[in-house]
């Protein structure tokens, strides 16, 4: 039996990457490497005023001082960064009226994505703000969003045309000195998206931001920053794709969110980087701080994960909860395959009074990767009743990948109520035989059952990105069983 | 329908049929019956093509084809159904979404297009009615949570959506309640035709007060030994097995 095991794990890793291609399109970079210089050429390159020159700077001289973290349950060869290109820009970069002026090779690659640029997407109410190595193309449906007073732009854009919302809100909840990443990020961010919801607004249709690493060994440095005023509601949706390469690829994001009263924000992410072949070669290296700070008093922020791609994941989505009766929650679901490494969980960290969070985790491993959950619940001492859920599950498809739950508890406040829930199983043969007698395919089992354990996470996605992630779990573990 | 050759099937290098030999008909119920660990549920699970049996000896031919050079899924495909004795539980999966990939698979198989969702959920509503079965069974995940008497119910349910050619129902009847084998023998009496079969495993003449056969054959330490009509059956519920086991002690 173990030798079927062996022979059907096999056949998972067999299942090759669907959005492996390389688009040509003409690139701009800079010569490899990172120095002072560097942080200045691509300062400069992006015109930025003084101000966010000295904060770069600042981050770089930060940067220098500190190491790579090594406390993660991961198995990082280390970085080169002398050997990573930092700047990278599509060289055409005129305004654009309509879709018709766009590179018809950029199109091709969105359609090879199934990016929805097009008109048909538009009229579902999605508005994208295309990344494509570093620079936004193209931004939709911005007029109609200017109606309601709401900023949807990249942050380069932003830095020009609304200092002061960047300058008071950039950094203010990942301070560049927050970790190695966060500092790097700080440093050296090409581009990233932008979004301030006024009082009293409900963002009308769901933003979306599609990230794309493109280039050959440019590392990939977005930074995003959402700022929901008193009132105000916004969905935004990530989704990633990057094409196959040989060399690992180095992504470091940052995403910072800001609710006042009564705001909230929900933010999801569907990441289907490259995790490399079956023997673990290639794919992305993915460290990303993700955080918000509820500082408005029934303030909620709502993080949704499912991440299937990346090499490596450091990815912790968390929450600071400084408003009274602030809300955070974090439904995740982690897939890793072939030799996938994936250390995530959140931070729920609570201050104000009546603070409560939630926490669902979903960890399914196959092939020889390993998944961790790790996650923070912390009390302060003034957080008077904080409430936390936390359940962790773990599902393991064949014995030769890991499982692991790593979770912290800081409590300094008797009033808090705190609870931790976590289960570990493994698709029984049984389970899988039993569809198998009603006319399905193993694979297609696989799929269904592990569909039906993430179900609760898959469910707070928003619908159409929700199929999306069900059909991009069922390729991240094609064959996969155990 | 079904011609079974002098098969031998092993566990863990045990041999559990030691040379089964049997031939079921369109129209026909055979019944299968015989003390514990004689290789009752082996005989089912070998036919369904549960890869923890080993098949090392004879064959089994069903409507023509080989049926253990056959995947479990193309052996469902082609009309076997397996009632199981312990059905397992899917969390989080939904009943409807469960019986639709079935279904659609089934369909894909013979070449048809997929059913549409009010076509499916018009079938789903005909099926349940048919077979009695409460109808927010179907809204919850795949037997989780169910009763013994629920999950049963629930496997001629998905009998009733399927319409195999060849249905075995193993100890189908074990656990319910008197009501509950009402309903489960109902079921499948009302989906006997002159076209499929059925192949009912069971420790009880009871169910077969409700479900009559045509056959009924003792299985003992991996061999059919006695096969006779209905009144086999009844004999047994007097006799019990010891005068059998005298007959064929080896």
């Amino acid at each position: 039996m173990a030798e079927d095991q062996n022979k059907i794990l096999d056949e998972v890793t067999g299942g090759e990457y669907k959005y492996g291609f390389h688009s040509d399109i003409d690139m701009e970079t800079i010569p490899k490497g990172l120095s002072e210089d560097v942080v200045r050429i691509i300062s400069a390159k992006k015109n930025e005023p003084e101000w966010m020159l000295e904060f770069r700077l600042k981050a770089y001289r930060h940067w220098q001082t500190m190491t790579t973290p090594d406390w993660a349950h991961l198995n990082i060869p280390e970085i080169d960064f002398q050997d990573i290109i930092f700047y990278a820009a599509p060289k055409k970069k005129p305004e654009l009226e309509s879709m018709d002026e766009v590179d018809p090779d950029l199109v091709a690659t969105f359609e090879k994505l199934g990016i929805p640029l097009d008109e048909q997407k538009v009229l579902a109410g999605v508005a994208v703000d295309a990344v494509i190595d570093s620079v936004s193309v193209k931004t939709t449906y911005k007029e109609t969003l200017a109606e309601k007073g709401i900023i949807f732009c990249s942050i380069s854009e932003a830095i020009q045309e609304f200092p002061d919302l960047v300058k008071k809100y950039l950094g203010s909840v990942v301070p560049h000195g927050d970790n190695y990443f966060a500092a790097l990020n700080a440093a050296v961010f090409s581009d990233g998206s932008f979004v301030y919801i006024p009082k009293g607004v409900r963002c009308p249709m769901e933003l979306s931001t599609y990230f794309r690493i493109n280039a050959i060994n440019t590392g990939q440095f977005e930074r995003t920053l959402i700022v929901a005023d008193d009132d105000s509601y916004v969905s935004y949706l990530e989704g990633c794709t990057a094409p196959m390469r040989d060399e690992n690829q180095l992504h470091a994001a940052i995403v910072e969110i800001v609710t006042m009263e009564r705001a909230e924000v929900k933010y999801s992410t569907v990441q289907n980087w490259y995790p490399g072949d079956k023997d673990g070669k290639g794919g992305i290296f993915n460290f990303v701080t993700k955080r918000a700070i509820c500082k408005g008093d029934y303030s909620k922020v709502m993080w949704t994960q499912v991440e299937t791609g990346s090499a490596v994941t450091w990815k912790y989505p968390s929450c600071v909860l400084q408003g009274d009766h602030s809300v955070g929650e974090f439904y995740s679901v982690a897939v890793t395959n072939n030799h996938q490494q994936a250390d995530t969980g959140t931070k729920m960290i609570h201050l104000g009074k009546n603070t409560r969070s939630l926490i669902v985790s979903k960890g399914v491993s196959a092939g020889k990767s390993q998944n961790s959950y790790r996650g923070l619940v912390k009390v302060a001492k003034k957080a008077e009743n904080a409430r936390n859920f936390s359940q962790c599950d773990s599902l393991l498809l064949g014995d030769q990948c890991g499982a692991h739950t790593f979770p912290y508890l800081e409590i300094v406040n008797n009033t808090a109520k705190v609870e931790h829930e976590a289960t570990t199983s493994k698709i029984g043969e049984d389970q899988i035989f039993y569809c198998n007698q009603r006319g399905m395919s193993t694979e297609d089992a696989v799929g269904l059952i592990v569909n039906g354990y993430v179900k609760e996470v898959i469910n707070q996605l928003p619908m159409e990105f929700a199929v999306e992630a069900q059909k991009l779990l069922q390729i991240s573990l094609e064959g996969s069983v155990g | 329908m079904l011609v079974i050759k002098d098969l031998h099937a092993k566990i863990d290098n045990k041999e559990i049929l030691r040379g089964i030999n049997l031939e079921v008909k369109p129209g026909e119920v055979h019944c299968i019956m015989g003390p514990n660990g004689s290789g009752k549920s082996t005989l089912s699970s070998v036919l369904a093509g549960n890869d923890k049996f080993e098949v090392c000896e004879g064959s089994a031919t069903f409507n023509g084809k080989d049926l253990l050079d056959l995947a479990p899924e193309d052996r469902a495909r082609e009309g076997l159904f397996l009632s199981f004795q312990y059905p397992v539980e899917i969390p989080g999966v939904s009943m409807v979404n469960f019986m639709r990939t079935a279904v659609n698979e089934h369909r894909k198989y013979r070449g048809d297009e997929p059913c549409s969702a009010s076509e499916f959920l018009k079938l789903m509503r005909d099926k349940k009615k048919m077979v009695e079965i409460d109808s927010n069974l179907t809204n919850r995940s795949v037997n989780e949570g169910f009763s013994g008497g629920e999950k049963k119910k629930n496997e001629i349910f998905q009998m009733a959506m399927l319409e195999p050619k060849l249905a075995i129902l193993d100890e189908t009847d074990s656990g319910l309640d008197i009501d509950a084998l009402r309903v489960v023998a109902n079921g499948v009496n009302k989906l006997k035709s002159s076209d499929n079969a059925t192949i009912v495993i069971t420790h009880y003449q009871r169910l077969l007060d409700h479900i009559v056969p045509d056959f009924v054959h003792v299985l003992y330490k991996g061999r059919i030994v006695k096969s006779a009509g209905k009144e086999l059956a009844l004999e047994l519920e007097e006799k019990g097995y010891d005068w059998i086991k005298k007959e064929f002690e080896d």
